[in-house]
């Protein structure tokens, strides 16, 4: 469909012997994450966009045109902001002036985005004297993503902005990362290949393999497909909303109800009652019964009704996706199970849940 | 006390102007050879570096000949109403900046080659156009290539003789300069005076190169911004 808003991007390039073909029409806000495995050209296809990589193709966002047939825009003609894998502050520039490099840049009308608020944002006012050198791998990240929030741009795209960084400075980046997403009007797309990042911050997902895209939509919808594009089989789940209903203090537990059901979570000081949260069910946590079974040490047991099942997605290993309300699951069985049980399209099942993530 | 200083003050300013103009000529040539891949880059990288292996007369005599009144450059000159350059002021500036070229690209190029590449697309992402950049980024980042360019031309220039000789001669006040001068002293037998020109080249080159090499160490610590 070809509409005013959203973004459309179309682009066939070759980069040595790799070759990107690619054909999307993307949501005009929130948060889309192109993924897949390095080398499948998640990378290329988002310098496409900025202009970084020339290409045929077109480029529209939210009905402003950057490249079409006829011509394309020099990359500091376009209203975006890139967020690189690496390091990219200026190193003979403070961490002040670094901010100011692009703000100063574009004309005053254009500012919609203040200089004190991105540096509130991202927790910076301290920095502020420091030279790039001097910070530690997680600041220079968010002062990166401050300096591109400061060009006020129609579009932020950043290339997997957590990979180089340990562990610790991603847990300390992601609630920025997440507040950026609820706070701004502006469409974000996020390279990465790492499952809890995107199952934590996606609303979309593009998932690519081979220069191609091989499935795209809504988190929620892709991640519950039982073929999925690629060897995710131990991390494949699903992702629901869910808001958190009541709390059992005796137990230490939590109620989180979804469409469709409710599941209990171990509860932690910091959960709140009405709070939203993204919860993780993973496949290889998920099995299946005929019968409710309540002489068993799982507490999470849901009915469902069984959609689809993939046989043998791996030797011997089978994938069942199960409808509880309108709620997805996958539910990671042996191919033997599967025969044993007799599971077929449309039977009714208990589903036994051994773990729930909350992601987000 | 003057024909004294009048070569000192002549080779000061040859070397001031020959590094100037390579520097403005230089840099383009130098960000070239760091970023093309292009076939003619090793020619011209080695038409660049000729000066450095070929003996000075060599090339002083082609520019004499080039220059005078059957080359073509000394053709071009006397249409455009410029008379002849060799043995004049203007023609030993031209000589000087064949001469010292590499001496002012080469350091330019390794520094234009070591600057990270994706800083230039992160400010292009950041609005800025190509010329933008180059100000921005490039030469505040290969502010350390710059200065060992502009000191080790301007030294090679007050130390050039062979071509100077070839195309210069000796004519006090136009294209007398020091290295002539001190020659001149020598041949005449009056070593003082050769001895006090002698020494301070040697007293002036020394406090050159250490005051360059401190600099680039601190630059290169970061100490200087």
């Amino acid at each position: 469909m070809m509409s005013a808003s959203g973004i459309q991007a179309r682009f066939a390039c070759n980069v040595g012997t790799f070759e990107l073909n690619v054909d999307l029409s993307l949501p005009g806000s929130g948060l889309t994450a192109l993924f897949g495995h390095s080398g499948c050209g998640k990378t290329t296809l988002l310098r496409c966009m900025a202009g970084l990589q020339p290409s045929d193709g077109t480029m529209r966002v939210n009905g402003d045109e950057w490249q079409n047939e006829t011509g394309s825009r020099p990359v500091h003609q376009r209203p975006l902001a890139y967020v690189f894998q690496e390091t990219s502050l200026f190193p003979h520039l403070s961490v002040k002036r670094n901010l100011m490099y692009g703000y100063k840049r574009i004309p005053q009308s254009d500012r919609q985005i203040s200089f004190d608020q991105a540096v509130e944002w991202l927790g910076l006012s301290h920095l502020l004297g420091r030279m790039p050198e001097k910070l530690s791998g997680g600041e220079r990240q968010r002062v990166a993503i401050a300096r591109a929030l400061l060009t006020s741009p129609k579009l932020l795209l950043m290339d997997e902005p957590l990979s180089a960084l340990d562990q610790a400075s991603k847990q300390d980046i992601m609630p920025y990362l997440e507040a950026l997403r609820d706070n701004l009007a502006i469409p974000m797309l996020y390279v990465s290949h790492s499952t809890a990042e995107v199952a934590r911050l996606a609303d979309h997902i593009v998932m690519m393999d081979g220069g191609r895209v091989v499935a795209e939509g809504p988190l929620q919808q892709i991640m519950a497909r039982t073929n999925q594009p690629f060897g995710l089989e131990d991390d494949a789940g699903v992702i629901l909303d869910a808001t958190l209903s009541e709390r059992d203090e005796q137990w230490h537990l939590c109620r989180a109800d979804f469409e469709g059901g409710h599941l209990w979570l171990r509860a932690d000081e910091s959960l709140k009652i009405g709070q939203k949260v993204r919860l993780q069910v993973l496949a290889r946590d998920v099995s299946l019964a005929r019968s409710e079974q309540t002489d068993q040490s799982i507490q999470n047991l849901l009915p469902a009704s069984v959609d689809e099942i993939a046989l043998e997605v791996s030797p011997g290993t089978s994938i069942v996706r199960l409808l509880a309300g309108q709620t997805p699951f996958l539910s990671r069985l042996t191919s033997r199970a599967v025969h044993t049980l007799a599971i077929e399209p449309g039977q009714h099942v208990w589903m036994q849940i051994k773990s729930v993530a909350i992601v987000d | 006390m003057d024909i004294y200083w009048e070569p000192v003050w002549l080779t000061l300013k040859l070397a001031g102007f020959t590094t100037a103009i390579l520097l403005v000529v230089g840099t383009p040539i130098a960000w070239w050879l760091a970023r093309s891949n292009h076939w003619v880059r090793q020619p011209i990288a080695a038409i660049v570096a000729l000066p450095l292996v070929l003996p000075p007369t060599v090339l002083g005599f082609y520019l004499l000949v080039l220059m005078g009144p059957k080359g073509v450059v000394g053709q071009i000159t006397e249409q455009l109403g410029l008379g002849l350059l060799p043995f004049t002021f203007e023609g030993l500036v031209i000589a000087s900046v064949i001469y010292s070229l590499p001496f002012t690209v080469q350091p330019l190029q390794n520094a234009f080659a070591s600057i990270n590449q994706q800083l230039l697309e992160v400010a292009s992402t950041l609005r800025a156009s190509p010329r933008d950049r180059f100000f921005s980024i490039v030469i505040p980042l290969a502010r350390p290539g710059v200065l060992t360019a502009s000191v080790l031309t301007f030294a090679h220039t007050i130390g050039e003789f062979g071509v100077v000789l070839m195309i210069g001669g000796n004519i006090p006040g136009e294209t007398k300069v020091l290295s002539v001068a001190i020659y001149d002293h020598v041949e005449s037998l009056e070593y003082t005076q050769a001895h006090w020109l002698a020494a301070g080249m040697v007293v002036f080159s020394f406090v050159v190169l250490v005051t360059l090499y401190s600099l680039n160490g601190r630059l290169q610590s970061g100490l200087v911004r």
